[in-house]
C-alpha cells in the first residue's frame, strides 16, 4: 500500500516538475515592468538599426535594450497584447490601427534587383507585374539574352512582399515564383547565384551589397535609381517608413528611447546601414549642418 | 514499473539500490512527461486552425496562402509533406548506399593507415552544422544547379544536401554494426574458403543488419526533421515538385520560414505542419519498429 502511495506521489510530482519547466520555458518574452529594461519585437528591417540605437541608448542611460525580430505584424501584436515594450513595422499603420501610435525613425526603399551580367538595365511597371505573374518567363521578352526567369519572391506575412504586391497591384495568389526566400540576405545570395534570378529586396541592404562586390544591380523604378539618395529625396517611388509603435502615448522609459531614436545622436548609425533618416528630424539636422553626404 | 518484488523486510529500508531505482524512475517519467508535453502542446495551439479551418481543408483548399485567416485563406499542406517525404526518402536512397560501401571500405578494404583518418574524416562530416551545410548549398550547389535547370533550388538540392548530412549518420552506425560481427563468423567463413566479398554479402552484412537498419532510420529521422539547409537550397514554393529540378517547400521549413511573422489562424496552422511532422516521424518510427521485428521472427 505504502509503495502504491509513494510511487503516485512520487509521479505526481516528477510531472509537476516537468509541467512547471515547460511552462516556463513557454512563457512569451513579456514586457518588463521594471524601468531598467526594455523589449522590441517586430521588422527584421528595422531591427538592426534598432540594436544599434539600443547599444548606444544603453550605453548612456544604463537601461537595457532587447532587440527580437519577427516581422512587422508580430510587432504590431505584440506592442498591442503589451509583450512588447516597443513593436517595430516597416511599414505606415493602417486603418484599423489608431489605438496605435507609431514613429518614424528611419525611410528604406524596396527596389528590383537582378544579377549583375543580366544585360536588362530597367523594367517598367507593367513588365515587373507580367514577369511576377509568369506571363513572361524569358529574359528575351524585355530584352535580355533569351533565357528562363527565375522568380525570387517573399514569403507570406513579410511586409517588403505586401508593399510590393500593393504598389504593384499583384495578388501573392497570382506570384508564379520559383523561389521562395525569408530575409533580405537570402534574396541578395539567391539572385547574386544565378544570371536569371530576379527579387526585390530593401534597397539599404541591396546596395550595402553591391558595394561590397556582391554580384547583383539595382534597377530603376519608373526611372528612378534605386539609391539611398533618391529614397531621401522622396523621388523614389517605393519607399516605405521605418517605424517605432506604441499602444497609445509612449510611457517611460520608452519614450526616451524613441526620442533617442529621433534624434541626430543616431544618424551615422542610421547611414551606415545605408538607410535614410527619417525626413522631419533630417530637415532640423540641414539646418545645423551646411554640408549633409548627399551630393 | 513492474520490478521484481523483494522480500518485504529489506523493500522497506532505503538502500542505495531503491533509491537508484526511484531516481531513474523519475528520470523515465519526466522524458516521457516532456514528448507527451509536447504533443498535447502542439495539439491546443493547433486547435485553433483545426476547428476554425477543419482537417480537410488542410488536404483540398488550392493553396497555401494562409495569412488571410480562416475564411479567406487556403490551407493546403499536402505539397509540403510531400516535399518532406520527397526530400528525406531521396536523401536516404542516396546514402544508404554511399554509407554501407564507405563502411565496408573502411572497415575491411583499408589498410589501418588509411581507415583510421578516414573514419575521423566521417566523423567530422558529422559534426558539421546544418547552416553550413545550407550555405555550402546555396553559394556552391545550387548556382551549379542552376547552370544546366534554373532555378537550382530545387528537390534535387534539397537531396543531395540531405544525403551529405545523413550520410556519416549512416557510415559509422554501418562501421559499429560491421565491428560488432562475431570474429567467428569470419573465421568460420574463411575457413569454408569463401573469398572477401562473399564473406561479406553472405556472412557479415546479415548480421550487422540491424545495426545498419538502425543507423538508416536514424538518419532518415534527421533527414525529415532537418530545416535549415533545406530552407536554404529547396526554393520553398509550395507546388507539387513535377521533376527533380523543381523547388519544393518542406513541412519544417514552412515552419521555419513563417512563424515568426505569423498571428492568428496562420499561427496556429503553422503548429498544424508541426502536428503532421509528428505524426510523419511517429510512423517511421512504427514503421521501423514493425520491420525489426518481423526480421527477428523470420
Amino acid at each position: 500500500m505504502t509503495r502504491t502511495i509513494l510511487s503516485l506521489a512520487s509521479l505526481s510530482l516528477a510531472t509537476l516538475a516537468a509541467l512547471l519547466l515547460v511552462t516556463a520555458g513557454c512563457r512569451p518574452a513579456s514586457s518588463s515592468q521594471s524601468a531598467s529594461r526594455l523589449v522590441l519585437t517586430g521588422s527584421s528591417t528595422v531591427a538592426p538599426l534598432a540594436a544599434e540605437i539600443g547599444k548606444r541608448f544603453e550605453a548612456s542611460s544604463g537601461i537595457r535594450v532587447d532587440v527580437q525580430t519577427g516581422g512587422s505584424s508580430r510587432g504590431l501584436a505584440d506592442a498591442r497584447q503589451g509583450l512588447a515594450d516597443i513593436g517595430m513595422a516597416s511599414r505606415a499603420l493602417e486603418a484599423g490601427e489608431e489605438d496605435l501610435a507609431s514613429f518614424t525613425i528611419a525611410r528604406d526603399g524596396i527596389c528590383v534587383i537582378v544579377h549583375r551580367d543580366n544585360p536588362v538595365a530597367r523594367l517598367s511597371d507593367a513588365q515587373v507585374v507580367e514577369i511576377f505573374t509568369g506571363r513572361i518567363a524569358d529574359w528575351g521578352a524585355v530584352g535580355g539574352a533569351p533565357g528562363p526567369v527565375t522568380v525570387v519572391n517573399k514569403a507570406e506575412g513579410r511586409s517588403t512582399l505586401e508593399l510590393f504586391l500593393k504598389h504593384f497591384g499583384i495578388d501573392n495568389r497570382q506570384v508564379r515564383a520559383s523561389v521562395v526566400i525569408g530575409d533580405n540576405e537570402q534574396g541578395i545570395k539567391t539572385v547574386a547565384g544565378q544570371a536569371g534570378a530576379v527579387g526585390y529586396v530593401s534597397i539599404g541592404a541591396a546596395e550595402h551589397a553591391a558595394a561590397r562586390g556582391v554580384p547583383i544591380k539595382l534597377l530603376p523604378m519608373r526611372s528612378v535609381a534605386a539609391t539611398t539618395a533618391n529614397v531621401r529625396g522622396g523621388r523614389y517611388p517605393l519607399a516605405r517608413p521605418l517605424n517605432l509603435v506604441t499602444l497609445g502615448e509612449p510611457k517611460e522609459p520608452a519614450r526616451r528611447f524613441i526620442d533617442f531614436a529621433r534624434s541626430e545622436a543616431v544618424h551615422d548609425l542610421v547611414e551606415d546601414l545605408s538607410l535614410v533618416p527619417a525626413l522631419e528630424s533630417l530637415a532640423a539636422g540641414e539646418a545645423s549642418r551646411p554640408s549633409p553626404t548627399e551630393s | 514499473m513492474s520490478t521484481a518484488r523483494r522480500p518485504s523486510g529489506r523493500s522497506r529500508q532505503w538502500t542505495s539500490d531503491r533509491l537508484l531505482v526511484w531516481t531513474l524512475r523519475g528520470c523515465g517519467v519526466l522524458t516521457g512527461a516532456v514528448v507527451a508535453l509536447i504533443a498535447v502542446f502542439l495539439v491546443v495551439e493547433s486547435f485553433g486552425a483545426l476547428s476554425g479551418v477543419g482537417l480537410l481543408r488542410f488536404f483540398s483548399d488550392p493553396s497555401w496562402h494562409p495569412s488571410a485567416g480562416a475564411a479567406e485563406g487556403t490551407f493546403n499542406l499536402v505539397p509540403m509533406l510531400l516535399g518532406t517525404l520527397l526530400t528525406a526518402a531521396g536523401a536516404v536512397l542516396v546514402a544508404t548506399p554511399l554509407g554501407l560501401f564507405s563502411a565496408l571500405f573502411c572497415r575491411v578494404y583499408a589498410p589501418t593507415a588509411v581507415a583510421r583518418p578516414y573514419r575521423r574524416l566521417i566523423e567530422l562530416l558529422a559534426g558539421i552544422p546544418s547552416v553550413v551545410y545550407g550555405f555550402w548549398g546555396l553559394v556552391v550547389l545550387v548556382p551549379l544547379i542552376a547552370r544546366f535547370r534554373p532555378p537550382g533550388a530545387s528537390l534535387l538540392a534539397g537531396v543531395l544536401i540531405l544525403a551529405l548530412m545523413i550520410l556519416p549518420t549512416i557510415a559509422l552506425a554501418a562501421d559499429a554494426a560491421l565491428s560488432g560481427v562475431p570474429r567467428r563468423y569470419l573465421r568460420g567463413a574463411a575457413a569454408l574458403g569463401l573469398g572477401r566479398w562473399a564473406t561479406l554479402s553472405g556472412v557479415a552484412l546479415p548480421a550487422a543488419r540491424s545495426g545498419i537498419a538502425t543507423g538508416v532510420i536514424l538518419a532518415a529521422g534527421r533527414a525529415l526533421g532537418e530545416t535549415m539547409a533545406v530552407l536554404m537550397v529547396c526554393g520553398n514554393v509550395v507546388e507539387m515538385p513535377a521533376s527533380v529540378f523543381d523547388p519544393v517547400r518542406t513541412l519544417t521549413a514552412n515552419i521555419a520560414l513563417e512563424m515568426a511573422y505569423a498571428v492568428g489562424d496562420h499561427r496556429s496552422a503553422l503548429f498544424v505542419s508541426g502536428l503532421f511532422l509528428l505524426v510523419l516521424v511517429s510512423g517511421l518510427v512504427l514503421a521501423a519498429e514493425s520491420i525489426e521485428r518481423r526480421k527477428v521472427v523470420g
